[in-house]
């Protein structure tokens, strides 16, 4: 296309535009009177939950939704989490233009001295998560930032360790959240029904290996594709 | 309470704008950036309508859908990016067949 007929172009989209921008606002200002008609003071189930809080394991509200009332979401979503990556590595291995930069000195200094910091501020989230703001995804959140510094610092992880270890490591989260999910089905209990005296250490053994998976499967995310696997001999 | 829906007018107001750089941009760098706004606005009308409880702790449930809903967003973000690069690689443009300049 030459650049008079873009011009020409976006001259013939000008209508088209006006009435997207009208049809726009009026989707808007719909959804904000919905929003609006909505009654002042809801509760939802803030009721419920606070109710059964002191059968959940955790004291902060949220967590207790996420790892127990509706852990069912939780365990489904770290399957999202997982079938991005195998969508990311079916794609091809890692875009070339990566390995050539070379971090300078601050970068390289800066990221082994925030890496293993990062590490400790992820601990703490996961184990404050249990009464206080933070948990699983937080930390993993954390730890994908210290995957993600440490691959801008020029790191790739060896070919060793990216076949059956990386694996492992990105599997682990779903696995161990579905193991206890079917013990439970095989103690008699319900999908994700823990038994009340249990359900805090339960909650904190799938929250940690959850967010070493989440941080582990972001940080691949970030790498955009499969990492070159050493070859069989 | 007013300005809990203060909060969720700007997240119906984000959703909309997101909704009109999806819209109207060809780039795909756009089109993705512009569907997360989106995602921010929806987080946002969720976040703000769970804090209507009147004074007590808000209610946690829509706070644990938008942190399933961070977690999914970012998910499907990386893979759309994957996706676009790859269409880069195999067109040269990163644009949809439909609005590709020739």
């Amino acid at each position: 296309m030459t650049p008079m007929s873009m011009i020409e172009n976006s001259r013939q989209q000008t209508p088209f535009r006006l009435l997207l921008i009208v049809l726009l606002s009026a989707l808007a200002t719909g959804l904000g009177y919905v929003v609006l008609s909505l009654p002042l003071e809801d509760p939802g189930l803030s009721e419920q939950v606070t109710a059964k809080l002191v059968h959940s394991g955790v004291s902060n509200p949220v967590t207790a939704v996420l790892l127990n009332f509706r852990g069912y979401d939780t365990l489904l979503e770290t399957g999202v989490l997982l079938l991005a990556l195998v969508g990311v590595w079916s794609l091809g291995g890692i875009p070339q233009q990566r390995s050539s930069t070379r971090p300078g000195p601050v970068l390289d200094t800066l990221s082994r001295q925030l890496v293993p910091l990062l590490i400790l501020v992820a601990g703490y989230l996961l184990w404050v998560g249990a009464y206080a703001p933070g948990g699983a995804f937080q930390a993993g959140a954390v730890l994908a930032a210290a995957g993600v510094l440490l691959l801008l610092a020029g790191w790739l992880p060896g070919a060793r360790f990216s076949g059956l270890p990386l694996r492992i490591a990105l599997v682990t989260g779903l696995g161990i959240f579905v193991a206890v999910g079917m013990v439970l089905i095989l103690l008699g209990r319900r999908l994700l029904e823990y038994p009340p005296s249990f359900a805090g250490s339960l909650i904190l053994l799938i929250e940690a290996a959850a967010s070493l998976s989440i941080g582990i499967t972001l940080a691949a995310l970030f790498l955009g594709g499969r990492p070159e696997v050493e070859s069989r001999r | 309470m007013s300005h809990v829906f203060l909060y969720a007018l700007v997240g119906v107001g984000l959703f909309t704008l997101g909704l009109y750089a999806l819209i109207v941009h060809p780039h795909l760098l756009r089109k993705i950036l512009a569907i997360n706004v989106m995602g921010s606005g929806v987080f946002l009308v969720l976040v703000a309508l769970a804090a209507r409880t009147g004074g007590a702790v808000p209610d946690p449930v829509p706070h644990a859908m938008v942190i399933t809903g961070i977690v999914v967003a970012i998910s499907a973000t990386a893979l759309a990016l994957a996706l676009m690069l790859r269409v880069q690689t195999e067109t040269g443009q990163a644009r949809l067949p439909e609005e590709r300049i020739e």
